[in-house]
């Protein structure tokens, strides 16, 4: 069979390959390449070694938006992994309504990155009015927003996840512990959260990398303001691509910089959630 | 017991709706303010129109103008449409070539694609927009093209765990019943695919659909999606209309939400089962 289907590579392979390298592969390693160059365009690239990787840092922002980003991913993962697993929780105990329920936690995450940024601009400005400032007045509102924002937005997601890992512990297992005569805590030490460690390595790898990669939501609650104090990394790199003349090649060497960090952090947090999930 | 279990029972049922409310009210809240003038959208956003603020639909009309809001709805639906059933079609088949032919050449591509799935898109948005560019695919059909390859990481991904689970007995009696390859994909293959070819679709529909840097970047001039109209409303400088925009983003969640209740059971399944396999 693998010699028949061999000769059929022009019709089972090769369109989704050529499109993958028009999207990706091609535009990746021209990437890689143009972090080493000057350009404006792909046709006047001239070779400047590192000089773009030594820029990165010059302006002060890269390293302010690099700090946002990281506090911005640990704060937000932590509070959407722990209320999503807490809605699951309470929504796998038979209350009447569940499905009803459910359906409304996980609405949210349809909704597209602009128009949450959009809705909660509205919403939390109208709330700081109050005290006589806007979510532009200090980075640390728009830095809460944005927590605000992507709880709302993923916290239902992950919900789902959850609930699902919750149904598939078998009811033997429970039954067991409850004989054994474990209390509440110790069922949920010992047997609940072992039992759905996959589901938390999937959640906790879809929070730390969309939260890393957050773009849209930041480009429409804040837009970076006030000064760039509100700018993660992903429009960070917009802006440097397309604001300012001449800094093309800094923008594709923070690019590739950010790519590593990010490929980094989900191999890391891959490797770790399933060793644990090995030892339980 | 029985009595607190229940009083327990209702404790948590008033606690969920709760939640449940607050969950709604931003939309509530936009939806509301919608029919405001938009001088008192920032001033006042928590309070319902009243005979000072009320304007009828003049913020949808307004709105709609300003973005060629139908316009940008076509172009989004039609991106959409055309983008989900080609990384369906395009991807299961590579899904299946690739787990199916064992060779170095495959094992390198199976990694590229679940590489691809973590790259920022930030690293090739430069390159890439630039080459759509010179290439044509600066339009709504080309951006098809784009949206294949890059959806083509996490769905060839995804097909490809399910056909392993498959038994490679199946094809193979197909084959020897003088199917050929195409034959025996379509007839005996993808018929079994279809569950993890409805959740592919679901979760690059909601991606497409929302995707915002993309199509700004390649045919943001030209067509308007909705992401990127409504993105527009605030324009280079000056303040935006709040009015228009709060009208705007109710017509952006309409479609969703009426997607998301005409197959709800689907998307949330379709989420649940996407995980497990990613």
């Amino acid at each position: 069979m693998q010699k028949a289907l061999k000769r059929y590579f022009a019709l089972f392979a090769l369109p989704g390959l050529i499109c993958f390298c028009l999207a990706f592969f091609i535009p990746m390693i021209m990437g890689i390449i143009l972090s080493f160059c000057k350009f404006s365009n792909l046709t006047n690239a001239k070779f400047v070694g590192l000089s773009n990787y030594a820029k990165m840092f010059v302006d002060g922002n890269f390293g302010h938006a690099f700090g946002f980003t990281v506090l911005f991913t640990i704060v937000s993962m932590l509070t959407i992994n722990v209320i999503a697993f807490a809605l699951a929780l309470l929504l796998t105990r038979g209350v009447k309504g569940t499905n009803v329920f459910r359906t409304i936690f996980f609405m949210p995450n349809l909704i597209g990155g602009i128009v949450l940024g959009w809705i909660w601009q509205v919403i939390l400005n109208g709330i700081l009015m109050k005290s006589g400032v806007t979510l532009v007045s200090d980075a640390k509102y728009g830095f809460w927003g944005l927590v605000i924002l992507m709880n709302w937005q993923n916290v239902g997601y992950m919900m789902v996840i959850y609930i699902a890992g919750i149904q598939n512990i078998s009811s033997d297992l429970i039954e067991a512990a409850q004989i054994d005569g474990a209390g509440k805590w110790v069922m949920l030490r010992h047997v609940i959260i072992p039992s759905v460690m996959p589901s938390i390595t999937i959640c906790t790898f879809l929070t730390l990398t969309n939260g890393f990669k957050l773009f849209d939501q930041n480009l429409a609650l804040t837009a970076g303001d006030p000064g760039k104090k509100s700018e993660m990394l992903a429009l960070n790199i917009y802006n440097t691509f397309y604001g300012r003349n001449g800094f093309e090649g800094v923008g594709q060497a923070k690019a590739v910089l950010f790519t590593v960090i990010v490929a980094v952090i989900a191999l890391t947090q891959l490797r770790i959630t399933r060793n644990r999930e090995v030892e339980s | 017991m029985k009595g607190t279990k229940r009083s327990s029972r209702i404790a948590l049922f008033v606690v969920l709706t709760i939640l449940a409310v607050l969950f709604l009210s931003p939309i509530v809240i936009v939806f509301m303010n919608s029919f405001k003038s938009k001088l008192y959208i920032s001033s006042e956003p928590f309070v319902l129109p009243n005979a000072d603020t009320f304007t009828g639909s003049e913020n949808y009309v307004s709105g709609i103008q300003k973005t060629r809001f139908f316009r940008a709805f076509g172009y989004s639906v039609f991106i959409t449409v055309f983008s989900v059933l080609g990384i369906a079609v395009v991807t299961s088949m590579l899904a299946w070539y690739v787990t199916r032919v064992k060779s170095k050449f495959t094992s390198f591509i199976y990694y590229l694609l679940v590489f691809s799935m973590i790259v920022p898109f930030q690293m090739v948005m430069f390159s890439m927009s630039k080459m759509a560019n010179m290439l044509h695919l600066d339009n709504p059909v080309g951006i098809i093209v784009l949206y294949i390859g890059f959806g083509c990481g996490m769905s060839s991904f995804m097909f490809s765990g399910f056909i392993k689970s498959i038994p490679l007995a199946l094809e193979e009696a197909a084959m020897i019943d003088g199917a050929g390859p195409v034959r025996t994909f379509f007839q005996v293959v993808f018929p079994m695919l279809k569950p993890t070819a409805i959740t592919v679709s679901i979760l690059n529909a909601m991606w497409v659909w929302n995707d915002y840097l993309l199509p700004y970047l390649t045919i943001g001039n030209d067509y308007k999606t909705i992401p990127v109209a409504i993105q527009y409303l605030r324009g280079g400088y000056g303040s935006v209309d709040m009015g228009a925009m709060m009208a705007m983003l109710v017509l952006a969640m309409i479609p969703i939400i009426a997607f998301y209740f005409s197959a709800q059971r689907f998307i949330i399944k379709g989420v649940a089962a996407g995980a497990v396999k990613g």
